[in-house]
Parts: C-alpha cells; sequence; structure tokens
C-alpha cells in the first residue's frame, strides 16, 4: 500500500492557518460583544454560535450560496480574477467558519469571568481600553483562550461536510483527512481509511493531552491570581 | 484641595441623593449595607454615571449633568482603592505599582516605584505576585498603587472589610501612617464605627441613599443630631418624644419626663442615649431620676449588658433600655435591686436630641 500524505500536509496547514484566523476574529468578536448594549449583544451571539448548531452541509451551502458565481460576491470575485469556490482556500473558508464559534465562545467566557473590579480599578489608574486589553484581560483569560484555540484546531481538523460543499474533494488540494477517509472507504480501500483513521486518532491525543496540560496550567494561574 | 458633590441616581427601587462638600481632610462616610456609600465613591470615580447633578473635584468638572460633562475614568486621576483591592493578578507588586504612573520615564517610573515600596514597607516583597501576599500586604500594595500615581483623591472603600478581624488590629497603625502620607482630600467609607473614629477627621452619616448630618468626627460620635445619626453611632436607646413645654420633653417608649435646661425645639422627635451613660442607685437623686427594674441581665466577655424596663412603659420589648456595665459595676446593681427600688438617671449633657 503506497500512502499519499498529501491529505496529511493539507488538513494541518489547513487547520493552522484557520485557526489562525479564527484565533483573532474570535477575540475580537468576544471584545466587541462586551462593548455593545445587551440587545445587540443577544443578536451578536446568535450570529456568532450559529455555525456551531448548524449541520456543516447547511454551513457549506450557505457558503455556496455567497461565494457561488451568481453572488453579488462570486461575481466580484470573478471578476478581478479570483475564485474561492473548489479552491485550497475555500477548505480554510470552511475550517473557519465552523470553529470560529468555539473559539468565540471560549474567549466570551474567559473575558466574563475577569473580576470587573480589575477592569474598572485599571481604568481610574488612568489605563487606556487598549492597554487594558493587552495588559490585563489577555493575560488574565490566556488559558481559557488557549483551550478554545486548541478546540478550533481540532474542529477544523474534523471539518468533513461544508468542505465537501465548498471545496470539493480535489486529491493534493482540498482532500483533507476527513475527506480522505470518506472517499477511500467509499472506493473499498478499507486498509487506507484505517491508516487515516488511526492518523486523526493519534492528532486528537496529542490535542487532549496539550488541553490537559492547559487546563491544570489555567488551575494554577487562577490559585495564583486569586486576589480577594 | 476639595470635591464638591451633589448628585442624584435612580437604580431600581433605590434612589441616590448625595450631597457633599469636602475639604483637605479625612471624611469617613458611615452607613449600613446598601446605603449608597459605595456607590457615591463609584460617581466620583466614573464607574457609575449620576443621572443629574455635579461632581467638580479642585475646579475639574467631573461630571455636570447640565453642561453635559461626563469625563471618563481615564481623565478623572481619582484614586479609588476597592473593597477587594483588585491588584493584578498576572502583576507583581512593582509592576502593579507603577502600572498607573504615567508622562514619567521608565527611571522616572522605577524611582516611584520604588519610593513607595520604601513608604509602605514593601521593599522585599516588590518581585511577589499579590497571591503571595498577606492580606495586610495587599492592603498596602493598592494604597501605594493608587498613591503612586498622585491622585486628586483617595477613596477607600471599606478597606478592612476583607480583612480577618485579629488581623484588622495589628495592621491598623501601618495602614494609618501610610494613609497620613497623602496629603489631600481623603473619603473613607465604612459601615464600622471604629474604624471612621480611629482614621477619620470629620463624619457625614448615610442611610437610603441620603447624608443626613456631617461635622467632626468628634461632634458626631459626641452628639449627634439626627436619628440615622445616633442609630449609626451605635446608640441603642432611642425613643420617640412629645413635646411638653419649652424645656421638658416626654419620652414615649419609656414613659419618662426628662428636663432639658435648653428650649427644646419643634424639630426634635427623638431624644436618645448612649448605653454607657445611665447611672444607676437605689435613690431618687433628682427630678431627672426615673424609677425602673431589671428586665435581663446578659454576659459579654468582659461587659455585662443590663436591659433595664422603666416603670410607666408598657410594653416589655420595645420599651426595654439598654446598658452596658463593667461585670463589678454591674454586680452592684443587680444587688442594690434586691433591698429596694432602683432609679436611673442620665446627665444633662449626655442626653441626646434629634431631629
Amino acid at each position: 500500500m503506497s500512502i499519499d500524505f498529501s491529505p496529511l500536509i493539507i488538513s494541518i496547514k489547513t487547520s493552522l492557518v484557520a485557526v489562525f484566523f479564527t484565533f483573532i476574529l474570535g477575540i475580537v468578536a468576544a471584545r466587541t460583544l462586551m462593548n455593545v448594549n445587551s440587545k445587540v449583544q443577544w443578536i451578536l451571539d446568535v450570529i456568532f454560535t450559529f455555525p456551531l448548531v448548524l449541520p456543516p452541509t447547511v454551513v457549506g451551502f450557505i457558503l455556496l450560496v455567497i461565494f457561488g458565481k451568481n453572488s453579488a460576491i462570486g461575481s466580484f470575485l470573478s471578476k478581478i480574477g479570483m475564485s474561492i469556490i473548489f479552491t485550497w482556500q475555500a477548505t480554510v473558508l470552511a475550517a473557519i467558519i465552523v470553529s470560529f464559534p468555539l473559539m468565540y465562545r471560549a474567549a466570551k467566557g474567559a473575558f466574563e469571568q475577569i473580576d470587573t473590579n480589575l477592569i474598572w480599578a485599571a481604568r481610574t489608574l488612568g489605563l487606556s481600553e487598549f492597554k487594558i486589553f493587552i495588559k490585563i484581560m489577555i493575560p488574565l483569560a490566556l488559558p481559557g483562550i488557549i483551550s478554545g484555540a486548541i478546540l478550533a484546531f481540532a474542529r477544523a481538523l474534523g471539518e468533513f461536510g461544508a468542505t465537501l460543499m465548498i471545496a470539493g474533494n480535489i486529491p493534493k488540494v482540498t482532500q483533507t483527512i476527513p475527506l480522505a477517509i470518506y472517499f477511500a472507504n467509499a472506493a473499498g480501500k478499507t486498509k487506507e481509511a484505517g491508516f487515516w483513521t488511526l492518523i486523526i486518532i493519534v492528532i486528537s491525543l496529542i490535542v487532549l493531552g496539550i488541553m490537559n496540560y492547559w487546563s491544570v496550567k489555567d488551575k494554577k494561574i487562577m490559585r495564583g491570581g486569586d486576589a480577594k | 484641595m476639595s470635591i464638591y458633590i451633589d448628585i442624584t441616581k435612580k437604580l431600581g427601587s433605590f434612589y441616590l441623593e448625595s450631597q457633599l462638600e469636602v475639604g483637605k481632610e479625612k471624611l469617613g462616610i458611615l452607613g449600613g449595607s446598601g446605603c449608597g456609600k459605595s456607590m457615591t465613591l463609584k460617581c466620583i470615580a466614573g464607574i457609575i454615571t449620576p443621572d443629574k447633578g455635579e461632581i467638580i473635584l479642585n475646579d475639574k468638572i467631573l461630571f455636570s449633568s447640565k453642561k453635559n460633562i461626563n469625563l471618563i475614568p481615564q481623565k478623572r486621576n481619582t484614586g479609588l482603592m476597592f473593597q477587594n483591592y483588585a491588584l493584578f493578578p498576572n502583576m507583581t507588586v512593582s509592576q502593579n505599582i507603577s502600572l498607573g504612573i504615567t508622562n514619567k520615564t521608565s527611571i522616572e517610573k522605577k524611582n516611584i516605584v520604588k519610593s513607595y515600596l520604601d513608604l509602605f514597607k514593601l521593599q522585599d516583597l516588590e518581585n511577589r505576585y499579590p497571591s503571595q501576599l498577606s492580606g495586610g500586604q495587599q492592603q498596602r500594595v493598592a494604597l501605594a498603587r493608587i498613591m503612586a500615581k498622585s491622585p486628586d483623591i483617595l477613596m477607600l472603600d471599606e478597606p478592612f472589610s476583607a480583612l480577618d478581624a485579629h488581623l484588622r488590629f495589628s495592621i491598623e497603625n501601618e495602614f494609618s501612617e501610610a494613609l497620613n502620607k497623602y496629603n489631600g482630600t481623603v473619603i473613607y467609607v465604612s459601615h464600622s464605627i471604629d474604624e471612621v473614629y480611629k482614621f477619620c477627621d470629620s463624619t457625614a452619616i448615610m442611610h437610603n441613599g441620603r447624608i443626613f448630618e456631617k461635622n467632626t468626627t468628634k461632634h458626631i460620635f459626641k452628639g449627634p443630631t439626627t436619628l440615622e445619626g445616633a442609630k449609626l453611632t451605635g446608640c441603642k436607646n432611642i425613643s420617640p418624644i412629645k413635646k411638653m413645654n419649652q424645656n421638658s420633653i416626654l419620652a414615649l417608649d419609656w414613659g419618662i419626663t426628662f428636663n432639658i435646661d435648653n428650649t427644646v425645639h419643634d424639630d426634635i422627635k427623638y431624644i436618645s442615649f448612649r448605653e454607657t451613660d445611665i447611672s444607676i442607685s437605689n435613690l431618687c437623686k433628682n427630678k431627672n431620676s426615673f424609677e425602673l427594674s431589671i428586665l435581663r441581665i446578659k454576659q459579654s466577655p468582659f461587659n455585662t449588658i443590663l436591659e433595664l424596663l422603666p416603670a410607666n412603659a408598657t410594653n416589655v420589648d420595645s420599651n426595654k433600655i439598654i446598658c452596658k456595665y463593667s461585670k463589678d459595676e454591674a454586680n452592684n446593681i443587680i444587688n442594690m435591686q434586691n433591698p429596694g427600688k432602683l432609679y436611673g438617671s442620665v446627665k444633662k449633657d449626655n442626653i441626646l436630641l434629634l431631629k
């Protein structure tokens, strides 16, 4: 059995790039939400969490409608010579959308746990909102943010439905491990499917290991951080 | 160095109506929990926005509903010490202290931090994190952090409430010394009579969102003029009155008539005296003496509390008078009761007439 390792590379590359964007977007979204009034907050929270509860195929379909040739965005992109659908970028886009809610919710939870007195104390001490964000909120929320990022990575790695819908199964371009497993199995290549399954299990174990390491660290920081 | 506050704020069913003018002094705001004293501090710091009114700190308008001014907390230069100290857990003692110092070079900053570490006896702790400090040390770091940025006003919100009672006593002196290093307006909010009496030059009485009276601490404790003032400074014996004539009043709860030297004003509604200000004998000394009997004897570790019932009282529970004596004094009184009647009297100086 000769194995083509491109799904592994595509999967890792896709997940890493997706998590890079998700990380920033999730934190910014969580922080922005704290600044708006409660009604807007509620609406945005629903929108930001939606990809988590929607079936991935539905997400994929919506993305197809948004970025397809017939849509405004799609036709604009094709005019400037760009295309998203059925490219590697599409796998990244799908991974960002499905992993974003996990990152966003983790960051939101971590920010909400910060004692508001700390934020007000910082304000009365004269620190700008940006400085407060960088020097106080991010460090205190870091354990939660990191575990959110790891979860988001795991989710991006496992993405199948939306990826298949908007990126298709193009070997060496958009074929990630989950797609490779599905199509290997469908073609009767049980051994190949088994091999990729094993790879996914190993990666997942590593991810869980890192998560647990962080949650221990999280507790340490919380214990060390109890100012009361 | 002064602050002028005249604000209102409605929050649910609570209505804050704070009016204060504080000079270069240490003012204690004494009040029960939920009376609006912390809220007043938060309004000054810019954490809570009042509905209406003005806050002016050293000629700088922090808030004015008329002129539509509402400075953000960062621009107010106030120093507010939170009840839980709010030290940043991810920063060392030095980092916590230096954070509020602005417009200084890093060398100047270092020097300021060093001087405050010395001043507050924190030299050996500069690289520790807040969680590695005792409660008293945390309190000093919190105070140093605020004072290092030279605020125009210092506000302390229940600075001792996060500490154990035995610890409080031992660090009070250090805290008081540290506090005296600040040369400006200080507002000290507390529900503790002891703390306000020890730390503050003047005292304001706050109840249910309103300030009832403000005077020097000595005056407030010696002779509060309002019902709230008497209650909050610890008066246990308070009775509504009926004015009999210019110089005499009837305490309705106790059925006792008191003769007063000065003219009794019409706005006087209550009479009060402290639990330590009543003397008891078996002689009817003068016309301000009144007959009473002992209702209950309560032992506390170092004192004895006597609950007395005036002879003319009608309701046993609401009409009692509470007195505090040393164990010996109390025993004398209890022994006196057996052969004969007991008479109580209160010196005219110790009678408080309340609005």
